[in-house]
C-alpha cells in the first residue's frame, strides 16, 4: 500500500471543559483508531487538550467558494440581527 | 575529573536505580536514531515523542542515583561518561531498530514489561521509586497501547506484513527470558519491598503477550536459545556503536551547555 492512499482525517480539540471542540488541523492514518493515535502525537504535544475529535474529512460537507456571495454577503447589511440595540442591565455587563 | 563516572563503592540500590535508568535511556537512544527516518510524517512524530518520554524517565532514575550518592557527578556524567560494561540494560532496549517490524515488536515486548514493573514500584518502599514510577507509567500505558495497536494491525494485515513481524518475533524472542532474571542483590532488594519481583511480573507478562499475538495471528517461538548478560553489563556488539555515537559530543566537550 502507498503512504498516499492513506485517507485524510480532520481533528477537532477541545482545550478546557467547558469550550467546544475547535478545528486544529488534519492527519494521515490507515483508519480511525490510528487517525486518533496520530492526532494525539500532532496536536496535543504541548497541553492542548482534554478531548480529541477525528472525522473522515470525506465527512465533511463544505460550503463552495464559488458560492461566497450568495451565502454570506447578505447579513453584512443587516445590522438590526445584532443585539446591540438593547440597553444592558449592568448586572449583565459581561455579557 | 568532574565529568568522569567513576566506579563507587558498591551499592546494590544504585545498580537497580542505574538498571531502572539505562532501559529508557538506551530505548530511547535507539528510536531517536530514526529521526527523520520515519515511515510516515505523523509516525515519525509519533517515534521521537515516545523517545522523548524515555529520555526524560531515564533522567528522573539517573538524578535520583546522583541524590543518593552525589560522588556520581550529575545525570550527564552517568549517561555520557560511563563505559560500555557499566550499562545495565537489558539486552532487548539494545537491539538494532532493523525495519518497522523489529521496531514495534521491541516497542512492544518492552513496553508490557515495563508497564508491568513500574506498576509493581508504585508500590515500592522507596518513597522516590514510588513517585518516578508513577509519573513514568501513564505516558508507558499510552506506549503500551500504541505498539500493542501496530503489532495487531501489521501482524494481522497482509501477508508481507505478516511475515515480517513473525520473523521479528522470532528474533527477539532471544531476549524476553533475561526480562526475568533477577540477581541475588536484586532479590534482597525485594524482599525488603524496594524492587519489583519478575517472578510475579512473568506470568503476567507472557499472559499478555500470548493474547495480543493470538489476536496478530502470531505465533510465539517454542524453544529459542536465550541470551542473557545486559543487567550485568555485557552488551551485544553494536551496542558499543550506539553508546560511541551517543557519547561523543559529551567525551568531546565535557560539561558543554547549549
Amino acid at each position: 500500500m502507498n503512504k498516499t492512499d492513506w485517507p485524510l482525517y480532520e481533528v477537532f480539540i477541545r482545550s478546557r471543559h467547558g469550550l467546544s471542540h475547535k478545528h486544529v488541523g488534519s492527519v494521515h492514518a490507515a483508519d480511525e483508531t490510528m487517525a486518533m493515535e496520530n492526532a494525539r502525537e500532532l496536536y496535543t504535544r504541548r497541553n492542548e487538550g482534554t478531548s480529541i475529535w477525528v472525522v473522515d474529512s470525506n465527512a465533511i460537507c463544505a460550503s463552495a467558494p464559488e458560492q461566497k456571495d450568495a451565502m454570506f454577503t447578505s447579513p453584512v447589511e443587516k445590522i438590526y440581527r445584532h443585539p446591540s440595540f438593547y440597553q444592558l442591565p449592568a448586572s449583565v455587563d459581561k455579557m | 575529573m568532574s565529568h568522569c563516572y567513576a566506579t563507587q563503592g558498591h551499592d546494590s540500590l544504585n545498580q537497580y536505580i542505574l538498571h531502572l535508568a539505562d532501559n529508557p535511556l538506551v530505548l530511547a537512544q535507539r528510536l531517536c536514531e530514526l529521526c527523520t527516518h520515519g515511515p510516515i510524517l505523523e509516525e515519525e512524530t509519533a517515534l521521537m515523542n515516545t523517545s522523548l518520554d524515555l529520555f526524560g524517565q531515564a533522567r528522573n532514575w539517573l538524578d535520583y542515583a546522583v541524590a543518593r550518592n552525589p560522588q556520581l557527578g550529575d545525570c550527564d556524567a552517568l549517561a555520557m561518561g560511563r563505559d560500555e560494561r557499566q550499562f545495565l540494560n537489558l539486552l532487548l532496549c539494545e537491539q538494532d531498530n532493523g525495519n518497522f517490524a523489529n521496531t514495534m515488536t521491541r516497542q512492544y515486548l518492552f513496553d508490557v514489561w515495563h508497564h508491568l514493573t513500574l506498576n509493581a514500584l508504585c508500590l515500592s518502599q522507596d518513597s522516590q521509586i514510588a513517585a518516578i514510577a508513577a509519573k513514568s507509567i501513564k505516558e508507558v500505558d499510552y506506549h503500551q497501547q500504541r505498539s500493542r495497536n501496530w503489532v495487531i494491525r501489521l501482524g494481522d494485515g497482509t501477508q508481507q506484513s505478516h511475515d515480517y513481524m513473525q520473523s521479528a518475533i522470532n528474533d527477539l524472542w532471544s531476549f524476553t527470558d533475561e526480562l526475568f532474571v533477577q540477581g541475588d542483590e536484586e532479590l534482597q532488594l525485594v524482599a525488603q519491598g524496594i524492587a519489583a519481583n519478575q517472578a510475579d511480573i512473568e506470568g503476567q507478562w507472557r499472559a499478555i503477550v500470548s493474547q495480543t499475538m493470538a489476536e496478530a495471528t502470531l505465533t510465539l517461538p517454542a524453544e529459542c536459545f536465550q541470551k542473557f548478560g545486559g543487567k550485568q553489563g555485557e552488551h551485544s556488539e553494536p551496542f558499543g556503536l550506539m553508546l560511541a555515537e551517543m557519547q561523543s559530543l559529551y567525551r568531546a566537550h565535557p560539561g558543554a551547555v547549549w
